[in-house]
């Protein structure tokens, strides 16, 4: 009976799903690049951050006529909303890896990676975070995205242990201000990225229930 | 809150066929209350209870209640014409009187007893007025009815439902027939009007629906499946069988 509505529907959901995938890429590529002082990866993903910030612009698109074309209630609509409203987190997020890349490759210092001790969990469970609250999203599992929202708690304290570490490097060696300077700023991008993912759970409640943070919106 | 309209445990039979099946659903006053549902469902049929106009459907059978402000409109004292003048109707097709419009309006005041000319004068003009008609036909009043366009026509009929002063409005699709101007300019006549009546309205139209109604009521085959404030049937309704009609995934 809504064949075309069907299918618009269905790639609308595809084209999230690629842009989940680019987005978890890129996170992976970063850690990847960051771990290994891989400056020729590093400027991979800031090429590509293209590609995410252009599945963005196709899957409003999409959307825009979708709502114009369609009139879309009840499920369809939160479902529509939702897609549009995510898209703005998970471009966020290719940009922070993207900015995170134009750091390491401008590092010069060998084993940066490990250089502030919290920034390797750091990096590990904000992945996790993107690639569970992606799945969350795409298979609308409730309790999956509860649990990633509360990891951001951890999230958070980390970026709190690595102020403390960079204020005793800097402390120990004021000439090491640039290079400690380079790291908050790479835990801010990931402690940006935790934010993200939680922004993404919080519109699949939206898209379940209609509330998002305890305010019913529709 | 203030229920206009209580219809409980409702069953009306066209001889064998069980049209409407244990209807419960309380009109709230001055609100404007929807009915949706596929052809065929009971949604029409349901409207017609309210002023018994199915009284002169052959072998109708109803059992349950439907009462106004509290009282039994199916009780045997009740006076039909009364009641037909507190609970007015317009239909899908504009059906103005072969008269002119003036008379159009002051027919129901005159079968209800008045006479003089000057309250007349005055009734027609403040009903047309009420139903965003008067300042285009202020010049020729006596001019036939049929003469005026659809919604036009349309209006004319809300005037006079209008001019017999009811509580409750109901009205049957009445912007099936109608270009998408005139719906609009009806609708926007509606939420006016419910500032001072209740008004029942049965559409096919979704996008009415959610347009205007405060409250929405979904029908299917001869059940209310579903009854709620519109915002919420529309963006989260708890049936499957309501999700799947409004968003179109049966007729």
């Amino acid at each position: 009976m809504r064949r075309q509505f069907d299918e618009e529907l269905d790639k609308l959901n595809t084209d999230l799903t690629k842009m989940g995938h680019l987005v978890e890429v890129s996170i992976e590529n970063m850690i990847d690049a960051f771990k290994n002082q891989d400056k020729e990866l590093a400027k991979e993903i800031m090429t590509n951050d293209r590609l995410i910030n252009d599945m963005e612009r196709t899957i409003e698109s999409r959307s825009f006529n979708l709502i114009l074309r369609q009139q879309p209630i009840a499920s369809d609509l939160r479902n529509v909303t939702s897609a549009l409203k995510i898209v703005t987190d998970l471009e966020r997020i290719g940009d922070q890896a993207a900015d995170i890349a134009e750091i390491i490759v401008s590092f010069e210092e060998k084993h940066a990676y490990r250089t502030v001790e919290h920034i390797p969990t750091m990096a590990k469970k904000t992945k996790i975070m993107v690639h569970e609250a992606i799945e969350a999203f795409i298979k609308k599992d409730l309790s999956t995205a509860q649990m990633v929202i509360k990891m951001d708690d951890e999230i958070d304290e980390l970026f709190q242990e690595v102020k403390q570490e960079v204020v005793e490097i800097i402390k120990e060696n004021s000439e090491r201000i640039d290079f400690c300077m380079d790291f908050l700023m790479i835990a801010k991008y990931l402690e940006r990225v935790g934010d993200h993912a939680v922004n993404i759970c919080e519109w699949l409640e939206f898209n379940q229930t209609g509330i998002v943070n305890e305010q019913r919106l529709i | 809150m203030s229920i206009k309209i209580q219809a409980k445990d409702l069953n009306l039979y066209y001889g064998e066929k069980h049209a409407l099946k244990n209807v419960n659903l309380d009109i709230e006053e001055n609100k404007i209350t929807a009915f949706i549902g596929p052809s065929g469902c009971g949604k029409s049929t349901f409207l017609k209870t309210l002023n018994r106009m199915n009284d002169y459907v052959k072998n109708i059978k109803i059992t349950g209640n439907v009462s106004l402000d509290e009282e039994d409109i199916y009780d045997s004292r009740v006076d039909t014409t009364i009641l037909r003048k507190k609970v007015g109707m317009v239909f899908q097709q504009p059906n103005p009187f072969p008269m002119s419009i003036y008379d159009n309006v002051a027919y129901g005041p005159r079968i209800h007893g008045i006479k003089n000319k000057k309250q007349l004068d005055e009734i027609v003009e403040k009903s047309l007025k009420a139903a965003a008609l008067y300042d285009e036909v202020a010049d020729r009043l006596h001019t036939s009815a049929l003469g005026l366009s659809g919604g036009q026509q349309q209006r004319l009929c809300i005037a006079r439902c209008l001019a017999v002063e009811p509580d409750v409005i109901l009205l049957d699709e009445p912007t099936s027939a109608l270009d998408p101007i005139s719906t609009l300019k009806i609708e926007e006549l509606l939420m006016e009007l419910k500032e001072k009546y209740t008004i029942a309205i049965v559409t096919h139209n979704m996008q009415q629906a959610s347009r205007i109604a405060d409250y929405t009521a979904f029908f299917l085959v001869g059940e209310m499946v579903e009854y709620g404030k519109t915002k919420d049937l529309f963006s989260l309704p708890k049936d499957k069988r309501t999700e799947d009609y409004i968003t179109g995934r049966f007729g």
